[in-house]
């Protein structure tokens, strides 16, 4: 790898800094809201990736003119193109699980959660 | 938001060109950028913009909620019955080049069918779901944010 | 140029989510976010992908979440101390995915093997086989027709699930009050 090489390599360098900050959301951070924004993050990133990788450099859209063109490869387009609209009922669903978690807890924070459960299993706060 | 006059008057004049933008890209889709999940996503922006200005209740009675619910498996059963279709008439599963006398002819009566099914099982799913969260009484007062 | 700035953009958006407590903030800064990556889009020539991400990632999502908001909190809980184990783990897999993207072709390489495989039936034959102009169109409801069977089908199957667990509580406080009657 030489200094030519880093943009023909930006794209995934940044779809991978943002798959990471995703991640990192989703492990690090207690707010249920707040994970599944970290999921959206990751996921974006992932059609980036994908889109990304279909791109000609010259291409373009893949809608057939009659004139004779260089085009971007269509098929990943395809998929992300149903991985949004599935992603965005996925996030829904998981948006509807935190409503009813908040209605049943009364909190959306993971460490409260799990301390009412605690208490509601043996009766007690918990002891370290 | 019964106070906001410039709201409701701005949300009258933008609705039909959405709806109509939306129709555009949905039978648009074969030719330019467009299809049934596109167009489904932005007819049902419409009506999101509706029930936000105008209320709940008066989507509700715009898009009733059996409606909705019919329009999300009638959709998918578009989609399947169009398969079914092709079997019947001697080809496989999903394929429409039977459907019309010719391959492309059928080729393009299929395609405009299945996306007839998107888009309407589309609309109906973004539909409900903000039906359903919009639908639960919210623990904030509007003061609160 | 301008996708290398958009990349940047993006990147700036994703770190400040990372920071903001405040909810509201986080949900705009996701719209802000999604936006940003359709104008990345289309720069690939992902048309349609730029259209669907436009609507839905920074339109209805967005509404999606305010509306959770306003009915759980819009405050995000100060955690004790600072989560050092996530973060190694996340630049140890960041590191290894780097080194993965060293083999990875070229970015607009038209030699990359994914340009290899299928995409040129797609390119030369759907005029003919097909007969739309949009290639996207045709390998989604045509070549692909079983794969957007069963994507619609998850489509259906989440917003049944979402009516199961928001739309049915009517049902369910009813069943409630009779059993406590009963009981």
């Amino acid at each position: 790898m030489t200094l030519a090489d880093i943009p023909g390599l930006y794209n995934y360098w940044i779809v991978i800094l943002l798959m990471m900050t995703g991640l990192y959301i989703v492990v690090s951070r207690g707010n249920l809201v707040k994970k599944i924004v970290g999921l959206v993050i990751f996921q974006t990133a992932v059609f980036l990736l994908y889109i990304s990788m279909g791109k000609i450099i010259g291409g373009t859209a893949p809608i057939l003119t009659g004139r004779p063109e260089i085009f971007s490869n269509p098929l990943p387009h395809v998929l992300i193109l149903t991985a949004i609209v599935v992603g965005i009922s996925t996030t829904a669903l998981g948006l509807a699980l935190v409503v009813r978690i908040g209605d049943a807890y009364g909190t959306i924070e993971e460490d409260e959660i799990a301390k009412a459960d605690h208490e509601a299993e043996f009766g007690g706060p918990e002891t370290p | 938001m019964k106070q906001h006059l410039v709201l409701r008057v701005v949300a009258k004049m933008l609705i039909p060109p959405i709806l109509l933008f939306a129709l555009y890209v949905q039978f648009h889709g074969d030719f330019g950028p467009g299809g049934g999940f596109q167009a489904g996503v932005i007819f049902a922006a419409a009506f999101i913009l509706y029930a936000l200005v105008f209320g709940l209740e008066t989507a509700r009675r715009v898009v009733p909620d059996r409606l909705v619910h019919t329009a999300m498996a009638v959709g998918l059963l578009i989609f399947a019955g169009v398969g079914f279709a092709g079997l019947l008439l001697g080809g496989n599963y999903l394929n429409y080049s039977v459907l019309a006398e010719n391959q492309k002819a059928g080729q393009h009566l299929g395609i405009t069918l299945i996306e007839f099914g998107v888009g309407t099982t589309v609309v109906a799913v973004m539909i409900t779901i903000f039906f359903a969260f919009a639908g639960r009484s919210a623990r904030m007062s509007d003061e609160d944010w | 140029m301008i996708d290398i700035v958009l990349l940047t953009f993006l990147a700036l958006t994703a770190l400040a989510i990372v920071r903001l407590r405040h909810l509201f903030a986080v949900v705009m800064l996701t719209g802000v976010y999604s936006l940003l990556s359709a104008g990345l889009f289309v720069l690939l020539d992902a048309v349609d992908v730029a259209f669907i991400e436009a609507a839905v990632g920074a339109g209805i999502s967005t509404v999606l979440m305010l509306g959770t908001l306003a009915l759980t909190s819009r405050r995000e809980k100060v955690p004790g101390r600072i989560p050092v184990l996530p973060l190694i783990v996340v630049l140890i897999t960041g590191a290894a995915l780097l080194y993965g993207t060293l083999d990875m072709p070229r970015f607009g390489d038209a030699g990359a093997p994914i340009h290899r495989h299928v995409a040129p039936r797609y390119i030369h034959d759907s005029g003919t086989e097909i007969g739309v102009p949009n290639i996207v169109t045709s390998v989604l409801a045509s070549y692909r027709g079983f794969d957007t069977l069963g994507e619609l089908t998850v489509i259906f199957t989440a917003g049944i699930g979402i009516l199961l667990l928001l739309g049915g509580t009517g049902g369910r406080r009813r069943k409630d009050e009779e059993m406590e009657e009963e009981g």
